[in-house]
């Protein structure tokens, strides 16, 4: 069974079944102000703080759109290719839930803000197309919170009216490993543009997740269950993995799939049945008649696509073509748009071939093992590229470079502060290591004779001493080249 | 010198800014003569003891370039109004009070009137009569057990009763034009997106207009010069020129084209509606109108329209009120129990009808031939009314089919009741401006109204020919005081 890579598949019995998923992510907007009010979006604040008459539906309260949030989702939009639609409309979604507090949902339903586009994936065996069916704006619900009181359940409205934008994407996903580039792809190009912090645990990324099998060959796809609201790769990986099997195991024993909406128990691991299709709500759509149809012109649009900034996948083509970079370390490096942004700091000032190794091997290490973001790293990209410059131009070697890291993490200090105090600058003065070399070699008469009969391999060890003779401070350029020339 | 309350509005302005009057006498004179009227059931929240001391305040230091200068007022019962108990006629607001002013009474506290009470109102706007408030029936002052129209009877009855100089009323299929027609008095609806909406009880969002109601045309151009105003608070409000109403009110209508739509001569319609309507045909012509016979072909499907259309964003409006945030609130076993139990309680029946109509409109499955037909529909009817004013610069009808009907004669007979509406409603369904003046009496000597309706954002044109009307026709409301004992 492989689960990963350009494939899922599924074998019992002889039959390989194919897995299709697809995702619909709430991104929630980045903005100081709800959609259609003026409360903040601010997260964590004490319950029921930002809550306008407007986000707890009192009577004669309307709607107002905020023209941020427009822009925002156009800007998304751009971001994935796609088209924006110079018409939407707003409609509203009938349903009745304490943490609703209209009655109904101002989504966006037939006529969304953005229309189809794509999302490239970088997969080991290549490049990977997921077409985007849709974008379109709507308003977060309040959270009802069942815990606290043992008799009544709570609601808290700041989240309420809060813009999502909600991106489905095809059917076109295939395997766990592209679930977890595609939301990984989504998020860097929402930070890259700054339309979504992108910050799951804070719920600014949730998914609704769409599951269906086929016997490998069908060319119809199967019923589709809907998995409702899952907050993070690792749970959308468990409750594929756990809905797709459930549903070969139904196939396989005869029985068909019935559409329905889930929910994954993360403590079980397992999804169940929220609400079959005879029993889904009938959410009677229609135009919100509080707001207008959006009509968005062309010059608005232009001036829209004028501000977008450089997005990863030409980030990561200018970086092949201009730094010489391999496509998996380019891969690496645009990932995040702070990652990028470190990176293209500490490369702009010292060698772009270090920063990379350095940026990629050390400071990444350093970060995993204190688990932190780049924008939290100890080490500036000052420093870093401080740090690089010394080796370069050989002021150190890259072991003493380590151990000057090694310092620089605990303070962000200055790399050439740290080589000056500690004198540890090579030494690349000639003389002073032929005299250290003519010391080893006076020292060691037997192993020059063994050198010099053919034991090529006792090179090392000349190497070896007059590095230790030095505190390790000695150029071992200058060393190899100096000792060729004595013992040859 | 006359009672106090016999003024109408522009003169009691006029009294107080040349200090013949103060705002403390004015008030309390209205205020005493409700206190009176107890009978009649206009109010469902008074406001005295507060009104009497911003007179007072007003008095102190009056400011007389205020349009309304220490004026008291009241208002109908759907604005929320900030610290005045705001019910929309309805159980289920029964104890609500808003923090928050809606945009329409804010422009009249803006302009120095002082709100003197909540008038009462069909439950959610939602009736013809009146009779669907939880606060109870309001009486017709122009005879005993009579309906005074809805929705915004109370505010009819309160004016015609003299309870206030001038109110205002909502109209979402001739809420105020039809009561206005019961009850004697001018009523206009203005063009969708004139006035704000914001702080009105929503009943439906895309019909629902704020307007004024007064003894006469005058004064109705001053209150709606008050209350219309461009409001990013109402997305739905447009931005345009308004006129000064008042001073540019001018009774020459030479060379106005006036249409008479031939669909407007119902089946059954009384013969005096009749004989009123000729009365109007006749004082344009005298007055160098021309008369120009029009249609509106699809005028019979504006009913079946208006009750998808409005009793759908209806459904969708009112699901605010389910006992969660605020108003009534019945206990239940779970939160479900707790919603059916709060708006089986919550609601009249008028108004369950109509969300459980506007519900069955939207489901999947019927949304195509209901909701979505209706919306085609509604363009046709707004494009009958652009081909005719193509020809012509306003229309002439009746207001009503009939005039005002007893108490508990059609609350068992929706259909008799929606049918009341049939010549105000294509206008709300085309958002076009309308104005009831009243023409004359029946048999029975119950007021009958003419209606004037505009293009769009033309209200002076048609304050103007009402302006004509009301001087040719020189109406006279029989008003005896029969509730004051």
């Amino acid at each position: 069974m492989s689960k990963n890579n350009d494939e899922y598949l599924i074998i019992r019995n002889d039959n390989k079944y194919e897995v299709i998923i697809g995702l619909e992510v709430h991104a929630q907007v980045l903005s100081e102000s709800k959609l259609f009010s003026t409360s903040s979006t601010k997260f964590g604040s004490e319950p029921n703080t930002q809550v306008s008459l407007v986000d707890a539906a009192f009577p004669g309260m309307l709607p107002v759109i905020n023209e941020h949030c427009i822009k925002q989702a156009v800007k998304t939009g751009i971001g994935l290719k796609a088209n924006i639609n110079k018409r939407s409309i707003f409609d509203r979604k009938n349903y009745f839930y304490a943490d609703l507090p209209q009655g109904y949902q101002i989504s966006q339903y037939k006529n969304p803000i953005v229309g189809e586009g794509s999302v490239i994936l970088d997969m080991p065996n290549g490049e990977k197309n997921i077409g985007i069916e849709r974008l379109h704006l709507e308003q977060d619900a309040g959270k009802s919170i069942h815990d606290i009181d043992p008799q009544n359940t709570l609601v808290d409205l700041n989240r309420s009216g809060v813009a999502l934008m909600e991106i489905v994407s095809k059917p076109d996903l295939r395997s766990l490993d592209e679930v977890n580039a595609y939301i990984k792809k989504l998020r860097s190009i929402m930070r890259y543009l700054g339309t979504c912090d992108g910050n799951m645990q804070e719920g600014s990324l949730r998914a609704d997740v769409n599951v269906s099998v086929r016997k490998k060959g069908d060319k119809k796809l199967g019923t589709r269950c809907e998995i409702k609201n899952v907050n993070s790769i690792k749970f959308m990986q468990m409750a594929i993995d756990f809905e797709a099997n459930r549903q070969v195991d139904i196939i396989e024993e005869g029985g068909s799939i019935d559409q329905e909406t889930r929910l994954f128990d993360t403590k079980k691991n397992e999804t169940r049945s929220m609400r079959s299709k005879e029993n889904a709500h009938d959410y009677r759509y229609f135009p919100d008649p509080d707001l207008l149809p959006l009509e968005l012109n062309d010059n608005y649009i232009d001036q829209i696509k004028k501000d977008i900034p450089e997005l990863p996948d030409e980030k990561k083509k200018r970086f092949i073509e201009k730094f010489k970079l391999s496509p998996y370390e380019a891969n690496i490096l645009v990932s995040d748009i702070d990652i990028s942004k470190y990176f293209e700091e500490v490369s702009k000032k010292s060698d772009v071939k270090l920063a990379t190794n350095w940026i990629t091997g050390e400071l990444f290490a350093l970060l995993n093992e204190k688990n932190i973001e780049i924008t939290e790293s100890p080490i500036s990209s000052k420093n870093l590229s401080k740090l690089i410059n010394l080796i370069k131009d050989g002021t150190i070697s890259g072991k003493i470079a380590k151990s000057v890291f090694e310092i620089m993490r605990d303070g962000d200090k200055d790399p050439i502060t740290i080589v000056k105090e500690k004198g540890l600058k090579q030494q690349s003065d000639p003389k002073e290591l032929e005299n250290l070399i003519n010391k080893v070699i006076t020292e060691n008469p037997k192993n020059v004779e063994a050198y010099k009969s053919g034991k090529d391999k006792l090179f090392g060890f000349f190497v070896g001493q007059v590095m230790k003779n030095s505190n390790g401070k000695a150029n071992p350029k200058l060393v190899n080249e100096i000792l060729k020339k004595k013992l040859n | 010198m006359s009672n106090i309350t016999d003024l109408k509005l522009v003169e009691l302005v006029d009294k107080i800014k040349k200090k013949e009057l103060s705002s403390i006498e004015v008030t309390i004179a209205f205020i005493e003569r409700s206190k009176k009227s107890k009978k009649l059931n206009a109010y469902i929240s008074e406001n005295y003891e507060n009104a009497i001391k911003k007179a007072k305040i007003f008095d102190q230091k009056p400011d007389f370039k205020k349009k309304l200068p220490g004026i008291p007022i009241a208002v109908k019962d759907l604005f929320c109004t900030k610290n005045i108990r705001t019910t929309a006629g309805s159980k289920i607001l029964e104890n609500f009070v808003p923090t928050y002013e809606s945009t329409v009474t804010q422009n009249i506290l803006d302009e120095g009137g002082i709100i003197i009470g909540k008038l009462n109102c069909d439950e959610f706007a939602m009736g013809s009569s009146n009779e669907t408030s939880y606060f109870g029936n309001v009486q017709n002052p122009v005879s005993e057990n009579l309906v005074p129209g809805g929705s915004s009877g109370g505010s009819s009855s309160a004016l015609a009763a003299k309870l206030t100089p001038a109110t205002i009323g909502t109209d979402t299929g001739g809420s105020i034009r039809q009561p206005a027609s019961f009850t004697g008095t001018v009523g206009l609806k203005p063009t969708y997106g004139s006035c704000s909406r914001y702080g009105i009880v929503a009943f439906a969002s895309s019909l629902d207009q704020a307007g004024p109601m007064t003894h006469d045309v005058k004064d109705c151009s001053l209150m709606l010069e008050i209350m219309s105003n461009y409001d990013t608070k109402d997305s739905t409000s447009v931005e345009f020129k308004r006129e000064n109403y008042l001073n540019n009110l001018n009774e020459n209508i030479k060379g106005k084209k006036i249409g008479i739509p031939k669909e407007y001569r119902v089946d059954g319609m009384p013969k005096e509606i009749d004989e009123l309507w000729e009365k109007g045909i006749k004082i344009i012509k005298e007055n160098g109108g021309q008369i120009v016979e029009i249609s509106l072909p699809n005028t019979n499907y504006a009913l079946p329209t208006y009750y998808i259309v409005a009793p759908a964003e209806a459904s969708s409006n009112l699901a605010r009120y389910d006992g969660v945030k605020y108003g009534f609130r019945s206990k239940g076993e779970n939160l479900i129990d707790m919603y059916e139990k709060t708006r089986s309680e919550g609601f009249g029946d008028e108004v369950k009808r109509r969300i459980m109509i506007g519900t069955y409109v939207l489901s999947s499955g019927y949304y195509d031939a209901y909701y979505l037909k209706a919306q085609k529909v509604r363009r046709l009817i707004k494009n009958d009314f652009d081909e005719a004013y193509k020809k012509v610069d306003a229309i002439l009808t009746p207001s009503t089919p009939s005039s005002a009907f007893k108490i508990g004669e059609k609350l068992n007979d929706p259909v008799s009741m929606y049918l009341n509406d049939i010549f105000t409603v294509p206008i709300n369904l085309a958002g076009l401006p309308a104005i009831s003046i009243p023409a004359g009496h029946d048999k029975k000597g119950y007021p009958l109204g003419l209606q004037v309706i505009g293009k769009a954002f033309d209200e002076q044109s048609i304050l103007n020919i009402a302006f004509a009307l009301e001087k040719n026709i020189s109406f006279k409301n029989n008003i005896t005081d029969w509730w004051i004992k």
